[in-house]
């Protein structure tokens, strides 16, 4: 049982990268996307494309968290001490990111629209980061088990700042696929094309910061390379794959969204799999904490079982339905008061 | 910790109740094909959306806030109450999801189908508030698990769910959420009716809130006389420093108001026997005192709670007049009474609510410290051993300081938008007589 659960959890944070990762990526790209009229489609783009789902895949993280917690107590006790400075970093991402995209779908100040936008995609940045630097610490094994104070060692070293950079860098990568397919289903080909270099320029730089985490693991962290080139090698190469095939979907013109968005999913989970086969059955690298020693009581985890049925039972179904609305478009921002940012609704359709 | 929870409280109560509150209108709408009500519905469901989303924020920290304030708390207990809040987990998918579904689905799906994607907000709504309860009931009276040499070793869930306190937390937990959300929307337009706006909009908006309030407060009344004698039993200490109690004896008397000097009262009613009267139906009924643990084992402020439980209690009752009022006046006349005073408390009535909600999470707060897991736990070995606290509470102070502004902005920058929109409809030459234009007040 504590593998089943270690394995639901390793979805869960598959599935928050994945969903969620794309939100974040957004933010990134409206960053960079320019001055207020060079980077007006875009940003509509983006934010079109994110508001009717970011809450709902910001859950992805709760849940996360609440099976780490449940199952896991000793270890999520020891990680969230020695990393407390990262995590609060994070946690205030969230909160301005939260708070800069909500206001700004309701401000029509631009100087006021502004701050709120670089609010959002400044905190986009930072929170993927951080998350990343944590994940290192705990993959490099510099969090002890019975931890009673914050090191910040633990997550500054080159092998978490590097996958810091990572996160952020499969954010932005995942975002554009998606951005790209998006684009084309809604027949801007401009768009399409922007997106699609985007998408092409990031995957190069996450395979190239990939290769450098590889490389820096060899001289570092010699155990983890040798599994990862070792029992957890057929996921790195998926990922690989992954990261070679987008580049050509997203470069043709054919109606291949779906495939290139799927494509893209895989190569991100394939990455986070592959860590988690690399570790297992160790929860946190250099103490004793395993999946097994460091779960909860078998009650627990059976209850956590059944918590999980319940989700995939009742919020699977849901989550199907809210994309599918999504994707038929039958979702979009009413009361002809939102309108007052005059959007050209039938422009698009 | 408490900051951000005394914060996210509120919004938990409006992400627990507004739902029902917009599909009650959007239902009155839909079935009566009245304008108004439907207008209404529109309206608050993006007021709606906006709280939900800061909740789900508020929310996302407090999980963070659990492992980074609490890890003492987590590594002893989290294998325990984990479950209930995994179990909230679900809900809260569940409600962000059809609210998303809810709210971007306005105009696009038809009448009856829009009102159904709005029901699993309302029912996920309120299992998620009793999956958070059923942790801090769990936390007054923790049961359901095996302890050994300081490890769990087994759990029984549905014992820790549904724990000896949650069956009377709960109910209590959510009529507040449906006080608060109900008194505070009809607050908002009883604002806008004393200020002369006397249409059918508003008059609609204020019952739609009113009426189920102030049907639920009696209830309330009741579910919290129950719970007060449950905690006289359960938590005995807990009681005293509500009602202070310092020796345990019978013909205790009742205390209304007052503060506690280093065991004098100074400046409160004293009613004899009351308090035994009401703890046991007689009046040599025996209360046991805070002497009866040690000093290190009683909470910190005893004034503060018991002058809580009285605001809570008072708040209630007068919440409790202002419905038999408004009752009264219409078994007699059909109408809604025309006093002024009336008006004046019903547009305080949301603010009070929410005190009244805050003072009670005040009791049982700081009434069980020091313990944070009755007799388990106490709460400075829950708390995290990583230094600057100080720091971090600045800046979470900060933070929320900043959403809740945010927030109060939000919404003013929506519903004056509404009252644009109203006044350019109402610019119309020779159209229908439009309503007037409407006014929201600030925001929670």
């Amino acid at each position: 049982m504590p593998a089943t659960i270690g394995a639901i959890l390793l979805v869960g944070i598959a599935l928050y990268a994945v969903f969620a990762g794309a939100d974040f990526g957004g933010g990134l790209w409206d960053l960079l996307a320019g001055g207020t009229a060079r980077g007006w489609a875009p940003r509509r783009l983006i934010d079109e494309s994110i508001t009717p789902v970011w809450e709902s895949n910001h859950v992805w993280l709760v849940f996360d968290l609440v099976i780490f917690w449940t199952a896991f107590p000793r270890a999520f006790a020891a990680v969230m001490t020695t990393a407390a400075l990262p995590l609060w970093l994070a946690v205030a991402g969230i909160v301005l990111r939260g708070a800069g995209f909500a206001y700004r779908k309701e401000i029509t100040d631009l100087r006021l629209l502004r701050v709120a936008g670089a609010t959002f995609a400044l905190s986009s940045l930072v929170t993927p980061f951080f998350m990343g630097t944590v994940i290192g610490a705990i993959a490099t094994g510099s969090i002890s088990a019975n931890a009673t104070h914050a090191n910040q060692s633990a997550w500054t070293n080159a092998t978490s700042l590097l996958i810091g950079f990572l996160f952020v860098a499969a954010c932005a990568y995942l975002a554009a696929v998606y951005l790209t397919s998006e684009a084309e289903r809604r027949g801007q080909s401009a768009l399409r094309r922007y997106f699609a270099r985007r998408a092409q320029l990031s995957s190069i730089v996450a395979g190239g910061l990939s290769l450098a985490l590889l490389a820096e693991l060899h001289g570092s962290n010699r155990l983890l390379y040798d599994r990862l080139t070792g029992r957890a090698v057929a996921l790195v190469i998926v990922a690989a794959l992954c990261g070679l095939v987008t580049i050509a979907l997203v470069s043709e013109r054919v109606e291949r969204h779906r495939l290139t968005r799927a494509v893209a999913a895989l190569g991100v989970t394939a990455v986070i799999w592959a860590w988690g086969v690399a570790q297992y059955p160790v929860l946190l690298p250099g103490t004793s904490i395993t999946l097994s020693s460091g779960g909860a009581p078998e009650a627990t985890l059976d209850a956590l079982f059944g918590v999980f049925v319940l989700a995939a039972a009742l919020v699977g179904p849901s989550f199907v339905l809210l994309y599918r609305m999504q994707g038929r478009r039958l979702l979009g921002t009413d009361e002809s008061a939102l309108s007052s940012r005059s959007l050209p609704e039938s422009g698009d359709l | 910790m408490a900051t951000t929870l005394g914060f996210h409280i509120i919004l938990a109560c409006f992400g627990i109740a507004l739902p029902s509150f917009v599909l009650l209108a959007e239902y009155v709408g839909l079935r009566q094909r009245n304008e108004t009500a439907m207008r209404l519905a529109r309206r608050w469901s993006q007021v709606m959306g906006v709280l939900i989303a800061v909740g789900a924020v508020t929310g996302t920290v407090l999980s963070f806030e659990m492992g980074l304030l609490w890890p003492g708390l987590m590594r002893r207990y989290g294998a325990v109450l984990g479950f209930p809040f995994a179990l909230e987990g679900v809900f809260f998918f569940l409600e962000a999801i059809f609210a998303a579904i809810y709210l971007f689905g306005w105009r696009r799906l038809s009448g009856w189908r829009h009102f159904w994607s709005g029901v699993p907000i309302a029912i996920s709504g309120i299992f998620g508030a009793m999956s958070v309860v059923a942790v801090n009931s769990w936390m007054n009276q923790p049961g359901g698990f095996v302890q050994k040499n300081g490890r769990i070793i087994s759990i029984d869930p549905w014992q820790v769910l549904f724990n000896h306190a949650s069956s009377y937390e709960m109910p209590h937990m959510i009529l507040a959420a449906y006080m608060v959300a109900g008194f505070f929307v009809a607050g908002v337009y009883a604002v806008g009716i004393m200020r002369g706006r006397r249409d059918r909009y508003h008059y609609t908006g204020f019952s739609l809130g009113f009426v189920p309030a102030a049907i639920l407060t009696p209830i309330q009344i009741l579910v919290g006389d129950t719970a007060a004698r449950a905690i006289a039993h359960d938590q005995p200490v807990k009681f005293a420093s509500m009602e202070y109690v310092a020796h345990t004896s019978r013909n205790v008397p009742e205390w209304l108001g007052g503060v506690d000097v280093g065991g004098r009262i100074y400046g409160g009613l004293k009613i004899p026997d009351l308090d035994s009267l009401l703890v046991g139906f007689g009046t040599s009924t025996k209360v046991i005192g805070f002497d009866s643990v040690p000093l290190a084992d009683r909470p910190p402020v005893i004034w503060l709670i018991h002058l809580s439980f009285d605001a809570m209690v008072g708040l209630g009752t007068l919440l409790l007049l202002v419905g038999l009022w408004a009752g009264w006046e219409w078994l007699r006349r059909r109408r809604l009474p025309p006093q002024r005073p009336f008006w004046m408390a019903s547009a305080v009535s949301g603010v009070a609510a929410i005190i009244a909600m805050e003072c009670g999470w005040i009791v049982t707060e700081v009434g069980r410290q020091p313990w944070v897991v009755y007799h388990l736990l106490t709460t400075a070995d829950a708390a995290t051993t990583n230094g600057g606290v100080v720091a971090t509470l600045s800046i979470i102070v900060a933070l929320y300081a900043m959403l809740g502004v945010t927030t109060v902005l939000i919404v003013r920058t929506l519903t004056r938008r509404w009252r644009d929109n109203d006044r350019a409809e109402a610019s119309v030459p020779y159209g229908p007589t439009p309503p007037f234009s409407d006014q929201v007040g600030v925001g929670p």
